[in-house]
């Protein structure tokens, strides 16, 4: 089939959507990255529905071994990560419209911010590891270090291509599709953590 | 590549860009580390042809074990552990891989007028995955040696359930902590392979379509491939979220799946409290149930495919199938608990999943019966495809009668456990879908490796195969209203030492000889036709699909650099006033208007003269009115005989 005779096919679509490809209008990395996050969601809803559940058995034991957990640390580590989630907005709008130099800057904070979070998330893990609090002392300590554990290493995964588009944007190169796509995942695994905190050090 | 300007700038980096590139020469490049959906899905489908031979010899081997328990073939843990090992393999590896992984592969893109997959790379990496995954789980077979007691794999059957795959002490025998260990890392890694997949193919469903192919024109098999990649996405997440669980309970003493005061051995299970037994099934059958769908969609979707290629029809109800899939998809994540009746669970609940369970009758009475309908007043071609797609109708009907007993609450009390439930799910979904894989494998074999298979073979594997495993479960459906529990090693009750209960094992265990037989039958049909096979036309069956438009085996990207267009529906068999009895999807749109003038508009694949040394197809030509005599290349000059309807 040549090409004359492909175009006179399109011409006979009449009423027929000929561009049938991007329904969404977003491109095919964008729309594979909120499908990774839609399975990511039910990765954290599994572990959520069974902390859930388990706590519904145990209330009263859950609750009490949540006051050992030290919640000004974790409340700290909430404004830091909102603070990365803010910085990597920025930096996403500053890759859209092209400004390296800002890009990398913004990028940087967000990395900073990102290990700021992790150091102090280790200084509360060293804390309860040196007071003997391990994951198999109680179904509590489980949920919570499996949880947290499971956040912390999405983090250092998200840390990864940070650093990437990072040094890219420092060399002057800057691709706001690509940014906006590390911003997703960021925003993501922050919004984890949104729900983690209450669920863990509130109620 | 004409049609890249609307794409995405995205589209340039992945699959677009792989065609840039010449393809590759060397064995290696070409075969092994391939980025090419087309070798990708041979790749699968040898992986789920290795591992339904390694599964069936599992199950001959504890099937002689029931039937002749006196000769000790098998110690109670060993009938166990090979039981789970033969559960394992055939759901993950040959009912997951095979038709998703497999034929999704191969034909979804072609079918939808793409040159590959969205990102080939990914594709590339899922299948390595999953092979990783088969090897770790084969290793569950030899990492518990022990020259005494050799337990050969985890007892834990292949649901997992704690805290028999917790407690290392709930197992017999002295194959250690590592059998089960082995069979969940497998499981996480064949999760991982399944999202990335998944992801992969939803994106090229819905962003590689070529020009003209709208949603509602894309055949009922690119739909099943679809629906099943979004309940893959949504299901195996909770799986590995369960799975993760489970390895951290087994290696760093946590307890979510085991409760306190466990009483194993004669002694008080002190390392482990507090946790839920009832979670882990809670987890496992919310991935569990979609998975019977994972496994049985993309036979569905073969099934009304090839129906209406044989029966030279429309497909009954187009809009309705399409509809019924995503109802059994969406219903599907809301009747796990029927898994779980007898597990404790509030009758008010169960009565809840009970209900919607029955719901999910509706959606497949509606494929069930146009299935009917596309058959209704049809010249069948009975091709082996055809055998084996109306094998699966016959198959999926009868399992499906078991499963309105079961979905009951009430009756479940009596049911649950027994063989009952056995016969039942192998019924609809172990041989409805490995009658699907078949139906695919001779359907597409032609396309993929360019030789046909030898159609007296398959028709002897064809009948054997479904007088063979009629033989096997239904029997199972009478030992299970006896009172014949499941996981049983032998006849451990007196009451199930009767006459009746011991001839009925051994028809079952002789219909599994019979139906192992009639797979060496396919075993030397695929090998001897890969190489000996006469040629393969273009479109051997005269099916409207875009992957019958180009030669056999297609070129590296598919459509040599012209990518279709698609101005029909995927099922135009017989339109009144065509000029044979099927328009293909890329036929020019005015075909109907003149028909013999605008031949030039069909494209013709090179190898069509290669039609005439396969002499048997189609069989059923001379009595078509639809002219195909001359029309086995598919794209060759259609004969006028069909247009004296007009």
């Amino acid at each position: 089939m040549d090409a004359a005779v492909a175009e006179a096919h399109v011409a006979a679509l009449q009423g027929e959507d000929a561009h049938a490809a991007e329904p969404f209008r977003m491109s095919a990395v964008k729309f594979a990255m909120w499908l990774f996050l839609a399975s990511e969601v039910m990765f954290f809803a599994g572990l959520l529905g069974s902390y859930l559940v388990l706590r519904f058995s145990h209330a009263n034991q859950f609750s009490e071994e949540a006051l050992a957990l030290n919640w000004p640390l974790a409340t700290l580590n909430t404004v830091v990560l909102i603070g990365s989630s803010l910085t990597m907005a920025l930096a996403v709008s500053a890759a859209q419209a092209g400004q390296a130099p800002r890009t990398a800057r913004f990028l940087g904070f967000t990395f900073v911010l990102g290990v700021v979070f992790l150091v102090v998330k280790a200084i509360e893990y060293s804390t309860k590891i040196h007071h003997g609090i391990v994951p198999s002392m109680s179904l509590f300590y489980a949920s919570y270090f499996t949880m947290t554990g499971c956040h912390a290493l999405h983090l250092i995964g998200g840390l990864v291509p940070v650093t990437v588009v990072g040094l890219r944007a420092l060399r002057g190169r800057v691709d706001g599709g690509k940014v906006e796509l590390v911003g997703l995942y960021w925003h993501f695994v922050d919004l984890v953590w949104i729900f983690l905190f209450p669920l863990l050090y509130l109620i | 590549m004409s049609d890249s300007a609307h794409a995405a700038e995205a589209h340039t980096e992945t699959a677009h860009a792989v065609h840039r590139h010449p393809a590759p020469t060397g064995f290696i490049a070409k075969y092994v580390f391939s980025v090419d959906h087309k070798v990708i899905g041979k790749q699968y489908w040898f992986l789920a042809l290795f591992a339904s031979f390694m599964g069936m010899a599992l199950s001959l081997w504890f099937r002689w074990h029931l039937a002749y328990p006196e000769q000790g073939l098998l110690t109670p843990e060993g009938y166990l552990a090979i039981l789970t090992m033969h559960g394992t393999i055939m759901v993950f590896m040959v009912l997951t891989t095979a038709p998703q992984g497999g034929f999704g592969n191969y034909a979804l893109p072609i079918q939808i007028g793409a040159e590959d997959m969205a990102f080939p790379r990914l594709n590339m990496l899922s299948f390595w995955l999953t092979l990783l995954s088969l090897i770790i789980l084969l290793a569950a077979f030899f990492v518990g040696y022990d020259a005494k007691n050799w337990v050969p794999g985890p007892g834990s059957g292949w649901t997992g359930y704690a805290p028999l795959s917790v407690v290392e002490k709930a197992q017999a025998g002295k194959s250690g902590a590592w059998p089960q260990t082995m069979w969940v890392l497998s499981i996480a890694v064949f999760c991982l392979a399944s999202l990335i997949a998944s992801i992969n193919f939803i994106v090229t469903t819905l962003d590689l379509r070529c020009k003209g192919m709208t949603l509602m024109r894309m055949p009922l098999t690119v739909w099943a491939w679809f629906v099943t990649a979004i309940i893959s996405l949504l299901a195996f997440g909770v799986l590995l979220a369960g799975g993760l669980l489970l390895l951290l309970d087994r290696h760093l003493g946590t307890s979510f799946f085991v409760p306190g005061n466990l009483f194993i051995d004669n002694r008080v299970v002190t390392e482990h409290t507090g946790g839920s037994p009832l979670l882990w099934q809670h987890l496992f059958w919310f991935f569990g149930h979609p998975e019977v769908y994972i496994a049985i969609l993309p036979g569905m979707g073969l099934a009304s495919h090839l129906l209406a290629n044989f029966a030279r029809k429309p497909i009954f109800g187009y809009a309705a199938m399409v509809y019924a899939i995503f109802a059994i998809a969406l219903l599907g994540f809301f009747v796990w608990g029927h898994h779980m009746f007898q597990s404790g669970m509030h009758p008010m609940t169960a009565v809840v999943f009970s209900v919607l369970t029955m719901i999910i009758g509706v959606p497949s009475a509606i494929k069930t019966f146009n299935w009917l309908g596309t058959l209704w007043n049809s010249k069948i071609r009975f091709d082996s495809p055809m055998l084996y797609a109306l094998g699966f109708v016959s198959l999926f009907v009868t399992g499906g009668l078991g499963g309105i007993f079961l979905g009951q609450n009430a009756a479940d009390v009596y049911f649950h456990d027994t063989y009952f439930v056995v016969g039942h799910f192998h019924m609809i979904m172990g041989v409805a879908a490995i009658f699907g894989i078949f139906a695919g494998s001779v359907y597409w074999f032609p396309k993929m490796f360019g030789r046909m298979m030898n159609e007296r073979m398959s028709q002897i594997h064809f009948f054997a195969t479904f007088i063979g495993v009629y033989l096997i479960f239904v029997p199972m459906h009478f030992v299970g209203l006896d009172g014949h529990p499941r996981r049983y090693a032998g006849f451990e009750f007196a009451f199930l030492k009767t006459p009746e209960m011991i001839a009925w094992h051994k028809v079952m265990t002789h219909g599994a000889i019979m139906t192992a037989v009639a797979q060496l039958v396919l075993l030397v049909n695929i090998f001897y036709s890969l190489f000996n096979g006469p040629k393969a036309p273009a479109n051997p069956w005269e099916a409207t699909s875009l992957e019958w438009g180009i030669p056999s085996p297609p070129p590296h990207d598919n459509f040599a650099g012209v990518i279709p267009v698609v101005n029909h529906g995927p099922y135009e068999y017989s339109v009144p006033g065509a000029p044979r009895d099927f328009i293909m999807q890329t036929d020019a749109p005015d075909i109907l208007r003149h028909s013999s003038s605008q031949t030039a508009h069909i494209p013709v694949p090179t190898n069509t003269s290669a039609s005439e040394k396969f002499p048997t197809l189609p069989p059923e030509s001379s009595s078509d009115a639809g002219g195909s005599s001359g029309a086995a290349g598919g794209g060759s000059a259609p004969s006028d005989s069909g247009s004296t309807h007009a």
